[in-house]
């Protein structure tokens, strides 16, 4: 018997989205910087506003954001990016405004500045990156790094004696009155993944509903200053991370459940 | 527009509302306050940007923000604020987008006080904040003459895509004269051609100081410093007052410079033959002008309400061609027009052929 000859259409399942360009990234192996970007631009493509929306890059390993997202962009001064979006968003309401900041940068540096664009309700979203460390300048000490986790500047562990605690940002904004959606995900692996495009389609779309301030934190991946591979990279996030930075959402203002619950 | 009676924080302020700012950015500082305190109630009433922010290191951030926007964006601050500041004002000329602010000079260092002071000029001049550039900076010696700057500010701003300071003192920041303001324009109804304001229909724009390849980043000097040339070319201003005989011409600008001015009719009236040399842009000096003054004047007396520090411009202009001398108050304090008469008086008697 001879088989009947199938001819199967070619189905496009997975592609480059729109708002990211067509260009390789520096980022290193196993880093989850590049999965961050991915979910955002699915986002901003989805939600069909990549052609308004300006991208204001960190300091720190995502300072090249720019030359990733196929938007708008500029480069903020290291924590700076929310007073900058802040300018770019009041003299351009219409533009749907987003800053992609690392630890480092939005916890250390640029806490004033996260802090109060929080407290005015900016109506702009920030994507967070907590990897725990410092990752461009090769591994020092983050405001989120855990107690005993070793780093370039914290050579025996984070001595919380010495050096104080992690700080949980998403909580500490979470209780921010202009904070309309505050949220923490992971990214280390695809049910989390899934829920953080999740996230950050809400985020965005708060922002487009005009409600305030939201932000995704993000608990990512840093193989190369953690001195792990990528699969004990990711386990660590599971392991250590998340005990510390537990999951889910620490503000959720009015209107904002309606959003979630939107398709 | 009728002459009516301002205050110059207020002046400042209403003068740059009528040049078209879009959006202004401050934090609350003495000997400044009222500029944002005007600001806070007018930019909210015509529809504008208006946000007191959590520091002046915010403000500016925001200010370089809505300059990338491609806004008419401005902040206003004194000493201390500028200092903190800093940082922004780099990324904006490395950047190259327009901005505008506000010094209004107190006694320093450090916290100081709250006196007016000159003392920010090399803090303004040379490159207020790191890495090789210098920022436009307009000098005002009266209410009119801020408003009038305040204006030409924003159009130098626009036209070079460059910070520019506006550098007053305590004294005529708090002070009231008659003035007049300009008609109200209207605001630019388009955003220029390089600005963020998404990518609709054409290539994405980036806004960025940041360069990595050595040899790009030298270009991206080369360029600014060839701007910075062109605006040296350009925008050298000053105003001067019997100079044309004078023998000895005293250079100040702003209040110490008005002050001055009633010191040198004083010498004039005793039969001094003194002129007067007032720069109005202290970036870039009007050392044209004024190294073609050094040709033939027998000296320089530079007062300044600080320790001497437009002395060095001087001193470059005049080429080690004639001698320069300095008379200058410190730490908030404000020469009276007969100390700088003294100091006039002394120097002229030490003038080739004066008889002493």
């Amino acid at each position: 018997m001879v088989a009947a000859e199938t001819v199967i259409e070619e189905q496009v399942v997975y592609a480059r989205p729109e708002s990211l360009r067509d260009v390789p990234t520096h980022y290193c192996p196993g880093c989850t910087h590049g999965i961050a970007h991915r979910l955002v631009a699915e986002v901003l493509d989805e939600l069909g506003v990549r052609s308004r929306t300006i991208g204001v890059s960190p300091v720190g390993c995502a300072v090249f954001a720019y030359k990733y997202f196929n938007t708008d962009g500029c480069e903020a001064a290291h924590g700076r990016a929310p007073a900058m979006a802040t300018g770019i968003k009041r003299v351009n309401p219409s533009a749907v405004v987003f800053t992609y900041q690392g630890d480092g940068d939005l916890a250390a540096i640029g806490t004033a500045e996260i802090i109060h664009v929080a407290s005015r309700g900016e109506n702009i979203t920030t994507i967070f990156i907590n990897n725990a460390i410092y990752g461009m300048t090769g591994g020092q000490m983050a405001p989120t790094t855990l107690p005993g986790q070793y780093t370039k500047s914290s050579p025996g562990g984070r001595d919380v004696e010495l050096t104080g605690f992690p700080m949980r940002m998403a909580e500490l904004l979470g209780t921010m009155p202009g904070a309309a959606y505050v949220t923490r995900r992971s990214l280390h692996n695809v049910k989390e993944i899934n829920k953080a495009k999740k996230a950050i389609r809400t985020a965005f779309k708060v922002q487009l509903a005009g409600l305030g301030f939201a932000m995704v934190e993000l608990l990512s991946a840093c193989p190369t200053n953690w001195g792990l591979s990528v699969p004990e990279a990711i386990q660590w996030i599971e392991d250590v991370m998340v005990p510390y930075y537990p999951l889910g959402d620490t503000k959720v203002a009015d209107g904002v459940d309606a959003l979630m619950k939107e398709r | 527009m009728a002459v009516e009676l301002l205050k110059g924080n207020v002046a400042l302020a209403e003068a740059a509302i009528r040049a078209g700012v879009e959006a202004y950015f401050g934090y609350p500082i003495t000997p400044q306050t009222e500029l944002l305190e005007h600001m806070a109630k007018r930019m909210p009433e015509l529809g504008r940007a208006f946000i007191q922010a959590e520091s002046e290191l915010a403000s500016i951030n925001m200010v370089y923000g809505a300059a990338c926007a491609g806004a008419r964006a401005m902040t206003s601050s004194s000493s201390p604020g500028i200092s903190l500041m800093q940082e922004g004002f780099s990324y904006i000329a490395g950047s190259e987008v327009p901005a505008v602010v506000v010094d209004v000079m107190r006694g320093g260092p450090g916290l100081g006080n709250i006196q007016p002071s000159q003392s920010d000029y090399f803090q303004v001049t040379r490159s207020a904040g790191h890495g090789d550039y210098h920022a436009i900076v307009l000098a005002p010696a009266s209410v009119q003459e801020a408003i009038d700057l305040m204006v030409l500010a924003f159009d130098l701003a626009d036209k070079y895509r460059h910070l520019v300071f506006v550098v007053a003192d305590g004294l005529l920041g708090q002070m009231m004269e008659p003035a007049e303001l300009p008609p109200m324009r209207p605001l630019r109804s388009e955003r220029p051609d390089w600005a963020l304001t998404g990518a609709r229909g054409r290539e994405p724009r980036i806004i960025t100081s940041l360069e990595l390849d050595a040899p790009a980043l030298e270009e991206v000097n080369k360029r600014l410093q060839a701007k910075l040339r062109v605006i040296e070319e350009h925008e050298q201003r000053y105003a001067e007052q019997m100079v044309e005989d004078a023998r000895l011409v005293v250079v100040g600008y702003g209040t110490a410079g008005r002050i001055a001015q009633t010191a040198v009719k004083q010498a004039r009236r005793e039969g001094m033959k003194v002129g007067l040399f007032r720069p109005i842009s202290l970036w870039p000096f009007p050392e044209r002008r004024l190294s073609r003054l050094a040709d033939r004047v027998d000296a320089f007396l530079v007062v300044e309400m600080n320790a001497g520090q437009m002395l060095d411009d001087v001193k470059l202009a005049a080429g080690g061609q004639v001698p320069v001398d300095f008379y200058g108050r410190m730490g908030g304090m404000v020469p009276v027009p007969e100390e700088i008469y003294q100091a006039i008086e002394g120097l002229y008697a030490k003038l080739p052929g004066s008889l002493s």
